[in-house]
């Protein structure tokens, strides 16, 4: 994923002091407006095209919610999304439909977004469809194809997968449409390890072999740091650390960063825990 | 349920299909009956003959050949009038329940989805409805709009289009939250074009059950009016109003009254059985 030919490329997305709140209806008193919870408390980035954006942070930091507004399932409350220099914060449902084919999203957990009733060909090809890119069941192959699934797979029901081939129909779901952005959100927390790593790499070959310009949301700091070109990590709905992916992992600016990366396992012996064993416990 | 295959054949008898298979077969047989009513039944279930009055079923002393279920106090064959009966019976269920799911299904899937207003103004209808006594109703619904199948079938329907409106409701909601809702938005799919090829879709299994279990209930309204009198003229016999005179005749004739009764009782249980068999039948994922 080493695209130095491009030092800085262009940006695709443009998000200058993103801010959403929702309303806390469990605290509402009797009388009045329910308070507000800041979920997003300002955010400005640049998300750059052909390009992997690892989005990190805990739960509850606000990560899904932003990519959710990257993709305009959600609306932002105040600030700008310029999407190819269109502010699609602003756009309502009608005007934002033609844009929709570029703005894609692989879920989390895949037997919830693929639906149970439809087979697999057919969950592939309606989309196409809607946006007059064929969309017969010989293109639905096509995708599944890319994506590692023979054609026997095309006439299935989603609970009829593994979780990881399930994961790769939500992959060619998102492709078929040769969208400009996908979003990833947390597509390997649901999957054993090996599906995890199988899943990844076939994300990575794509992204480099269509030159996809990918926002991958993850909490497992060693995914992004194999997959992702540039990362931004979100704290408490703020940012507090951006840039490539080595200058962030090797020089940490935030605490946050530091305690994430901390938290990654790491295959080799730490010299401390002998220490450790040596006192009682 | 990682791994099923897609098309195993089933031959085991399974609960499933056991519930499935029998009350299929027992409405089969009653469909057929109400198709074939002239060839298969007896005598005429109108002609009255005061010599054969009473007669009591074949297994019992005293009964006569060709009477299979005995006679009524006016001599009238059980038999057949329970045949001729299934006839207003099931074209009574099938165009009530059909109606009644088509608008109070339409109803929930709207409040479910776009809730808001439209949902507000929904609940609250089907509130107001349902604080009405459902016989009570019926009744005063029929008496208004006067007897005849034509008033039966939209009583049923205006009664009990709440309780589609209200499960459909529940159950769109919970669909309504499901990622591939979201999924079809992404996809470029319209509003309504998603309740409609995509929750709809998962619905549908529930839509089914209820609609078989509106087809007994149908049954059992039609039963209730004729009872008192209120479904269609006496010229054609029904269950209900069989039961009615059945029940005066009980000291004496007592089949005029159970053999009927059995005919309700085991069409409405086939229809509710049939619902949840349906239900389980045609669920990829519970299959």
């Amino acid at each position: 994923m080493n695209q130095m030919t491009h030092p800085t490329p262009p940006a695709l997305f443009s998000i200058r002091d993103l801010r959403l709140s929702f309303a806390d209806r469990a605290h509402k008193p009797l009388f009045g407006p329910a308070p507000r919870v800041e979920v997003l408390k300002g955010l400005s980035l640049d998300i750059p095209e052909g390009r992997i954006t690892g989005i990190v942070g805990e739960s509850g930091s606000g990560k899904s919610t932003f990519g959710r507004i990257l993709v305009r399932l959600l609306a932002p409350e105040s600030g700008q999304v310029l999407f190819d220099g269109k502010d699609i914060g602003a756009l309502d449902e009608a005007a934002l439909r033609p844009l929709r084919r570029d703005l894609q999203m692989i879920f989390q957990d895949p037997m919830s977004s693929l639906n149970p009733r439809h087979r697999v060909w057919r969950i592939i090809a309606q989309p196409m469809k809607r946006y007059g890119r064929g969309g017969d069941r010989a293109a639905a192959i096509t995708a599944l194809e890319k994506v590692g699934l023979s054609a026997q797979f095309a006439d299935r029901y989603p609970h009829e997968l593994s979780g990881g081939q399930r994961q790769r129909v939500g992959i060619a779901r998102a492709i078929a449409l040769e969208p400009r952005f996908i979003l990833a959100d947390e597509i390997v927390s649901g999957l054993d390890v090996s599906s995890q790593a199988q899943v990844l790499s076939l994300l990575a070959d794509l992204a480099r072999d269509m030159g996809l310009t990918l926002a991958f949301i993850s909490h497992d700091l060693s995914v992004i740091r194999h997959l992702c070109d540039t990362v931004v990590v979100l704290h408490h709905g703020e940012i507090v650390d951006q840039g490539p992916v080595e200058d962030v992992f090797e020089h940490p600016q935030s605490a946050i960063t530091k305690s994430l990366l901390s938290a990654i396992p790491r295959p080799e012996m730490d010299e401390s825990w002998w220490d450790d064993m040596s006192e009682p416990a | 349920m990682a791994d099923v295959s897609t098309n195993s054949p089933r031959l085991i008898l399974t609960d499933t299909n056991f519930r499935l298979w029998l009350p299929l077969f027992w409405i089969g047989l009653i469909a057929a009956a109400a198709l074939f009513a002239p060839l298969i039944a007896p005598q005429d279930p109108l002609a009255q003959d005061l010599m054969m009055e009473r007669l009591p079923p074949f297994f019992m002393e005293g009964s006569e050949p060709g009477y299979w279920l005995g006679t009524d106090s006016l001599g009238r064959d059980v038999l057949s009038r329970i045949i001729y009966g299934a006839r207003i019976a099931l074209f009574v269920s099938l165009i009530a329940a059909t109606t009644t799911g088509i608008f109070g299904s339409a109803l929930g899937l709207i409040a479910g989805y776009y809730g808001g207003w439209a949902d507000r103004v929904i609940s609250r209808l089907v509130d107001i409805w349902m604080a009405f006594p459902p016989v009570l109703f019926a009744v005063l619904l029929v008496a208004v709009m006067g007897t005849g199948l034509g008033s039966v079938i939209a009583a049923i329907a205006l009664i009990d289009w709440t309780r589609f409106a209200r499960v459909i409701r529940a159950e769109t909601m919970v669909q309504a939250r499901m990622d591939y809702v979201d999924s079809a938005r992404i996809g470029g799919a319209r509003r309504a074009a998603t309740l409609v090829s995509e929750i709809l879709p998962n619905v549908m299994p529930s839509i089914i059950a209820l609609l078989m279990l509106e087809m007994g209930i149908a049954v059992i309204v039609e039963a209730i009016l004729s009872f008192v009198n209120l479904s269609i003229s006496s010229d054609d016999p029904t269950w209900g109003s069989m039961i009615a005179e059945g029940r005066g005749a009980i000291h004496f004739a007592w089949w005029v009254l159970l053999f009927p009764l059995i005919a309700l009782f085991m069409t409405v249980l086939s229809f509710s059985t049939l619902g949840e068999g349906l239900k389980q039948h045609f669920d990829p994922v519970l299959k």
